[in-house]
């Protein structure tokens, strides 16, 4: 089916270039980080994680959300996501991609990565999270492959796909739930050091991921004759408003806690994040965008008649994805180190370079997913020529 | 049985993958060991159950009985001086006293003299390290023998969660090639290379010849090294007889360092 | 034949690609290698000896590193009997290149010859080059 991925119109072509030529840069800032090392980047003895493990653990969710269709569609026979599922298990295809390459841009001696699995470490969060996320990538290939394979000969697919999918259901969870606990069992690391840590990934991933895949659909259907359903899109929408509340709601019980406690250690991150400390407020705004974007877009979502028209949903669908992206992809990694061990403060912004390489791997998330993408909307329109 | 010519490809290619990609792990997990014969340790080598410190802070009077120990430590152990504050690499260092006990630090009417002291800080050797338990490839371990926490240099792969774990930010990584930064070369012991984490090691090496750690060593009596398992040491003694407090034990990895404030009769 | 010049095209450059390593090499000297243990502090032992035989050093070296590597910095152990019944202290820095003080000519002759880049001398310090 890999063939179809090969022939397009120019439009087609001049975004697979494009994205190309961001890899391309990408990969030349990579080279130098390679040879000089993670200096190139913000990070710092203090911030000793930043903008690659943020998007790691916000891809993680992105992937994770895959499972809100499947459950509708497999589980409940919803069958008018019949056409919208697929969308949804190849972004978990590239969103995986674009985890295990964030974690690789992060490793200080990336050619010794496969010390994880020549001195397995079960004890290590890591060691589980790198299991659990090759199985869900593999499942999700797999899955996809086949389903959209059966789909364009007009078959049933295979009965062993069966129990692959009602697997990939727990398993969708076990990715964010591991990911999270890469976070939450820290000692002294107050900010992470939070049970609803999980559950809150988990809330953000099922709204934030399903906003994107909104926007996918809705782009989908402009530059191709594949209509992933107009009703789809509107109980993708519902699923994200309910996570979304969700997800405001976790939020506030941490700041419940932290503040009604009145501990310093869990206060001050919060502070960090939102007010600053000591002049120190680099990132005071970008939490305050992403508050406020939260707040609109829900204030959106939560009226259906809003919400049934698509411009106004994507709108909404568009803020909501950028404020859980600053509020995951960035505040939430940063927050954990702000204050560092001493309760003394160093800031982290990432560099150029650092930016072009997170560029890089989202430009080749992007092209894993519009290779798939082809595929899937060749097949479909295939389908539909057969039928009219 | 028939098989057309697709199958019988996909069929050797899978065949390949997996017979050279067993091939070599096996070889690897089979890699010659040495016999215990052929290996021991030195006799010359100091033992313990559980390794610990007593820092003294009354006996570090001047800004040179800090420096001492800092710079001892970090000449023989090849401990880059990076001028860049971001990148800092450090095995031993001094802090405030809000810096060392950060719990405690609200406290805006305590005693001036001891607010404004100054503390030897390195790694804790915890018995219960946070560190170890994140490492995804043993690249850090506790000996087992006698409690050290060891960083391997050679097996790290830069990921930093023990330094995301550890309460006592006890850990370095090379952001940058350290060697540029290290004036005078100690040839006896390596330096280290390009995005690893590195820290204090108890001077292991020093410890299987015999001898003390150096900062111990050149501390005048301020810090005192000794195994905590043993009731009859110089350190459980001195625990015994003082108030010592360690940092953070509420986080309960059981910290090896135990500071004496002393100071005063009422200490 | 369809497309034949693209294929002819293609095929000429797979060959090249695929004898490149060997056109490179082309006419270029390749003398038997042999690493120099013309060293001063080997030249005074009187009976020159290795931790083991010459053969063995030769094949089994980088196995033998990797051992005392894990042996030193995860069990401690610092002492290597050889076969000839003596005991060494296990240390690249003070042991193989206190005797083997020549690394240039020692290591990088055969490891430059094999293109091979052990990442050894990352970390440790390799001796000041020291030859009879």
């Amino acid at each position: 089916m890999l063939e179809k991925a090969l022939s397009g119109s120019n439009r087609y072509w001049a975004w697979i270039f494009f994205l190309l030529a961001v890899i391309g840069v990408g990969c030349l800032a990579y080279m130098k980080q390679l040879n000089e090392g993670l200096g190139i980047t913000g990070l710092s003895r203090d911030v000793s994680w930043g903008l690659y493990i943020g998007q790691f653990t916000f891809l993680v969710g992105v992937a994770a959300s895959a499972v809100m269709l499947v459950i509708p569609y497999y589980l409940h026979d919803y069958k008018k996501f019949s056409k919208i599922v697929i969308l949804g298990e190849f972004l978990a295809v590239s969103a995986v991609i674009m985890c295990v390459l964030f974690i690789m841009a992060d490793m200080g001696q990336p050619m010794r990565v496969a010390n994880i699995l020549l001195h397995p470490t079960p004890g290590s969060i890591v060691f589980w999270d790198v299991v659990v996320l090759n199985g869900y990538l593999l499942l999700n290939i797999v899955i996809g492959w086949t389903t959209l394979g059966a789909d364009r000969k007009g078959v049933k697919p295979p009965d062993w796909v069966k129990p692959l999918i009602y697997l990939s259901v727990p398993w969708a969870v076990s990715i964010h739930t591991v990911t999270a606990f890469l976070y939450a069992g820290i000692p002294g690391r107050h900010f992470w050091l939070t049970a609803v840590m999980a559950a809150r990934f988990l809330a953000s991933a099922f709204s934030g991921g399903p906003a994107l895949l909104i926007l996918l659909a809705l782009l989908v259907r402009k530059f191709s004759k594949f209509d992933p359903g107009a009703e789809a899109i509107q109980a993708v929408g519902k699923i994200v408003t309910y996570a979304m509340f969700a997800n405001v709601f976790l939020l506030g019980l941490e700041f419940f806690t932290a503040f009604y406690s009145n501990i310093p250690s869990h206060m001050h991150p919060f502070l960090y994040l939102y007010t600053g400390i000591d002049g120190h407020t680099k990132l005071v705004p970008f939490m305050w965008l992403s508050s406020i974007l939260a707040v609109v877009s829900l204030a959106i979502l939560v009226f259906p008649h809003l919400r049934k028209n698509e411009n106004i949903l994507a709108f909404a669908c568009a803020i909501l994805f950028i404020s859980l992206w600053i509020d995951k992809g960035f505040g939430l990694i940063i927050g954990g180190f702000v204050p560092n061990m001493f309760e003394g403060i160093t800031e982290y912004w990432p560099t150029f370079l650092e930016t072009l390489i997170t560029l890089g791997v989202w430009a080749m998330g992007f092209l894993v997913l519009t290779v798939l993408y082809k595929v899937a909307i060749a097949v479909r329109e295939e389908d539909a020529a057969v039928e009219h | 049985m028939s098989m057309n010519r697709r199958q019988f490809l996909k069929l050797a290619s899978a065949s390949t993958i997996l017979g050279v990609g067993a091939a070599s792990v096996i070889n690897n997990i089979s890699n010659s060991s040495l016999e215990a014969a052929q290996i021991h340790p030195d006799p010359r080598s100091l033992k313990a159950k559980r390794w610990g410190f007593v820092v003294d802070v009354s006996k570090l009077t001047t800004e040179e009985d800090y420096q001492r120990c800092i710079d001892t430590c970090h000449d023989i152990h090849n401990v880059p001086n990076n001028p860049n504050p971001r990148h800092e690499v450090k095995w031993i260092w001094k802090d405030t006293y809000e810096h060392t006990f950060p719990n405690t630090a609200e406290d805006k009417i305590m005693n001036r003299e001891l607010q404004e002291k100054n503390f030897l800080l390195f790694c804790n050797h915890c018995q219960n390290p946070a560190c170890v338990r994140v490492c995804p490839t043993k690249a850090t371990f506790k000996r087992e023998s006698d409690g050290i926490v060891m960083q391997d240099m050679h097996r790290c792969i830069g990921c930093r969660f023990c330094m995301a774990a550890c309460p006592f930010g006890a850990r370095s990584f090379n952001y940058t090639d350290p060697r540029p930064n290290i004036k005078v070369e100690n040839k006896e012991f390596p330096t280290r290379m390009i995005g690893v984490v590195e820290k204090c090691t108890a001077c292991y090496e020093r410890l299987a010849v015999g001898k003390q750690p150096a900062c111990v060593e050149k501390s005048n009596g301020a810090i005192v090294f000794g195994d905590l398992e043993d009731p009859n040491s110089e350190v459980r003694k001195l625990i015994a007889e003082k108030y010592t407090i360690r940092r953070k034990p509420e986080l309960g990895t059981q910290p090896s360092i135990y500071y004496v404030i002393g100071g005063g009769e009422h200490a | 034949m369809y497309n034949s010049g693209k294929i002819i095209a293609g095929l000429v450059v797979f060959f090249i690609l695929a004898t490149l390593p060997f056109l490179l090499n082309l006419g270029k000297a390749n003398a038997k290698i042999e690493p120099s243990i013309d060293t001063p502090e080997i030249n005074a032992m009187p009976k020159k000896h290795c931790v083991e035989t010459k053969v063995f050093m030769r094949a089994e070296h980088m196995q033998l590193l990797n051992n005392w590597r894990d042996q030193v910095v995860r069990n401690g152990n610092r002492i290597y009997v050889g076969s000839d019944g003596n005991e060494y202290q296990i240390s690249l820095q003070n042991t193989c290149m206190k005797c083997h003080s020549n690394k240039k000519k020692f290591c990088d002759k055969c490891h430059n010859y094999m293109a091979v880049k052990p990442y050894c001398w990352g970390c440790h310090i390799a001796p000041k080059e020291n030859e009879a």
